[in-house]
């Protein structure tokens, strides 16, 4: 197993009191595969990626509980030294806004290099060459004449071709892509996922995807995690969960998506809006929105429930969902 | 600071890789929005300080100030080139005549040479000025990056200590340090102008490293495995020194109206050494009967101070993309 994140708890101290960001999420990733993190805004994706890369913000945050497993050791019982060793070489990040992830007073070359120069005591020549040959990789053209450019000089595909490069340059084994084609126009969304899952075959990487987009996730993805409230509800192979999804909250979530053979309908929306963080409602978090809700969801937080092997569902009546 | 970047490489890009799927996005290269319009064929890659070069070059203010701030440095570092007399040279006999040949300022008080004066004093201001605005700029960028980096107890303890030497009145701070100092030379009155003048650009540095700390390429940059120092040095501070450039460039200015005012109240600078303050606070009491021997260091510290303001306040123009 590459990675293994087991109940990891993470809260937020803010000012009205302590946000409940994660509660208690276990998902696992092996080498080659690739898992799909889905959920609303505020569900916990980004923070269970960050607390994994290391990179959360302590304080505000607080890593509350649980074990982080990558390749077999607990990252959270390392030191900040040793972790930051393991960032960049061993497991590494692509963000949703290329531009932005991108220091605008250095030329990309200039960034690229640093992965080789910083990491692997490369010379500066040397590292160069790699930044060429690294951006040839990832497709962008003219990669010898562009590599001494600025980030605002490339286009938003090329940005987040460069991000990939940067991320792909040591080989890690694990990349987390947090909505890596958020930012980008439709068109472009495509090639980059394809570059994205082309690399991730070629190196045998494990990859975690973060999104909310499920036509994203349908052509890449091997399993999906759907989260609501810093909780995994549902976690599924890809077309089981497209077949039939086994908790009312991914069920709400696919029935969202806009169907040609529903032209003429009003969308179909999940009601009422995600709970709030520092008061998430007793029982089952998805229940004042769930149309399926009875008394033990308002009083029993649900356990996961083994629906298939590697198939799991936070949901008391997860039986009835899958045949409804 | 990036090393321009200069070839075609643009209007090459979107030709050459157009077999590639990628070369589609090529072709959708865009300029950066909100820059200077049409600039010609020749499209160099642009950064903010290339930017900030070419607006300067433009601008009749930068290039007024900076060719007096240029004479002045000439005629500091060889006064002789347009002075012959020596400043210590005096002949009470000839005291407080106005101008004639040879001497076309007059002489003040001591029966000493006004124009030649005049000219030695600039050495001692910008050497001043400048000394000054290094260790100011130096100590409070430090004090202030490391407080805004690293936060919590150690801002506040810096910005305790700031604030303490940020509330020490100039003029009664400068009375009492220096009144006990006997050393005839520059240094006491440049290092008691650092110890108050550094608090100014702490508090700005500390600032702007906070706003450049949240920048996404920061994480990014944490994420792929840089160190604190690293990510300080190379991707915060390229990125937060221009607010201090021309804080700093704007203060020199005033660093030297401020050693006239010491001077002045006869706690700055003392004979023998030449100084524009020296000579206009002897000067001050005759100013009915021989007006020349206060006008002409009045004037050159008038003029002085104004090109450095002048030439700060360019620089800010050029720097503030707002105002493009």
């Amino acid at each position: 197993m590459l990675l293994e994140v087991r109940d990891l708890q993470v809260e937020f101290k803010t000012r009205d009191g302590v946000a409940k960001a994660v509660n208690g999420v276990n998902y696992s990733v092996e080498a080659g595969e690739t898992l799909a993190v889905l959920g609303e805004s505020g569900s916990g994706k980004s923070v269970t990626a960050q607390a994994v890369m290391g990179i959360l913000d302590m304080p505000p945050g607080r890593i509350a509980g649980g074990e982080i497993l990558f390749q077999g050791r607990d990252l959270l019982k390392l030191k900040e030294d040793e972790r930051r060793k393991i960032r960049g070489s061993e497991m590494a990040m692509i963000f949703q806004d290329a531009l932005s992830s991108l220091n605008p007073v250095l030329s990309v070359g200039e960034q690229l290099s640093e992965m080789f120069t910083v990491h692997r005591g490369m010379s500066r020549k040397d590292g160069k060459a790699k930044a060429v040959e690294l951006m040839d990789r990832v497709r962008i053209p003219a990669a010898k004449e562009r590599v001494g450019q600025y980030p605002h000089q490339f286009s938003g595909g090329m940005r987040q071709r460069i991000m990939i490069a940067m991320a792909m340059a040591l080989e890690p084994s694990l990349i987390i892509a947090d909505e890596p084609t958020t930012a980008l126009d439709v068109t472009v969304q495509a090639q980059v996922m394809d570059l994205l899952a082309e690399l991730q075959r070629e190196l045998n990487m494990g990859l975690i995807l973060i999104t909310h987009d499920l036509g994203v996730v349908a052509d890449v993805a091997d399993k999906i995690a759907a989260m609501y409230a810093g909780r995994i509800v549902e976690q599924a192979p890809v077309h089981e969960i497209y077949k039939a999804p086994a908790h009312p909250y991914t069920k709400g979530l696919l029935e969202s998506i806009p169907r040609l053979d529903q032209k003429g309908q009003e969308l179909y929306a999940i009601k009422g809006l995600p709970p709030n963080l520092m008061h998430i409602p007793p029982g089952c978090a998805f229940n004042p929105r769930c149309p399926m809700a009875q008394d033990i969801c308002r009083s029993e937080v649900p356990p996961l429930f083994d629906v298939a092997p590697d198939r799991q569902s936070a949901c008391f009546f997860w039986k009835e969902t899958l045949d409804g | 600071m990036p090393e321009p970047y200069d070839d075609g490489a643009i209007a090459g890009t979107g030709a050459g890789g157009a077999m590639d799927l990628a070369a589609s996005e090529a072709t959708t290269l865009e300029r950066t929005p909100g820059g200077p319009q049409g600039t010609g064929p020749a499209e160099k890659p642009r950064s903010l300080w290339s930017d900030a070069w070419r607006d300067l070059r433009r601008n009749p203010v930068f290039i007024i100030s900076s060719l007096v701030i240029l004479f002045l440095v000439v005629i500091s570092l060889w006064p002789s080139l347009i002075a012959s007399g020596n400043p210590l040279q005096c002949d009470l006999a000839k005291a407080q005549e106005g101008s004639q040949p040879g001497h076309p300022f007059g002489y003040n008080g001591q029966g000493c040479d006004v124009y030649t004066r005049t000219v030695y004093g600039a050495r001692t201001s910008v050497t001043v000025g400048v000394c000054t605005t290094l260790g100011v700029a130096l100590f409070g960028s430090f004090v202030g990056g490391l407080a805004g980096f690293f936060g919590g107890g150690w801002d506040a303890l810096l910005s305790r200590v700031t604030d303490i030497f940020f509330g020490i009145p100039v003029v009664l701070g400068g009375l009492v340090f220096l009144s006990v100092v006997t050393s005839s030379t520059v240094w006491p009155v440049i290092g008691f102008m650092i110890l108050l003048g550094w608090p100014q650009i702490a508090r700005i540095a500390r600032g702007s490293v906070i706003t450049a700390k949240q920048n996404d390429y920061v994480q990014a940059a944490r994420a792929l495995g840089a160190s604190n120092s690293r990510m300080l040095l190379r991707h915060i501070a390229p990125n937060a020194v221009a607010p201090v450039i021309v804080v700093a460039t704007i203060a020199l200015g005033t660093y030297i109206a401020l050693e006239a005012t010491l001077s002045y109240l006869g706690v700055g600078l003392k004979p023998p050494t030449v100084s524009w303050g020296i000579d206009i606070s002897a000067a001050s009491q005759y100013i009915r009967n021989a007006p020349h021997m206060l006008l002409w260091p009045a004037g050159a510290l008038a003029i002085t101070v104004l090109a450095f303001i002048m030439l700060g306040d360019a620089v800010r123009d050029a720097l503030d993309p707002k105002l493009r």
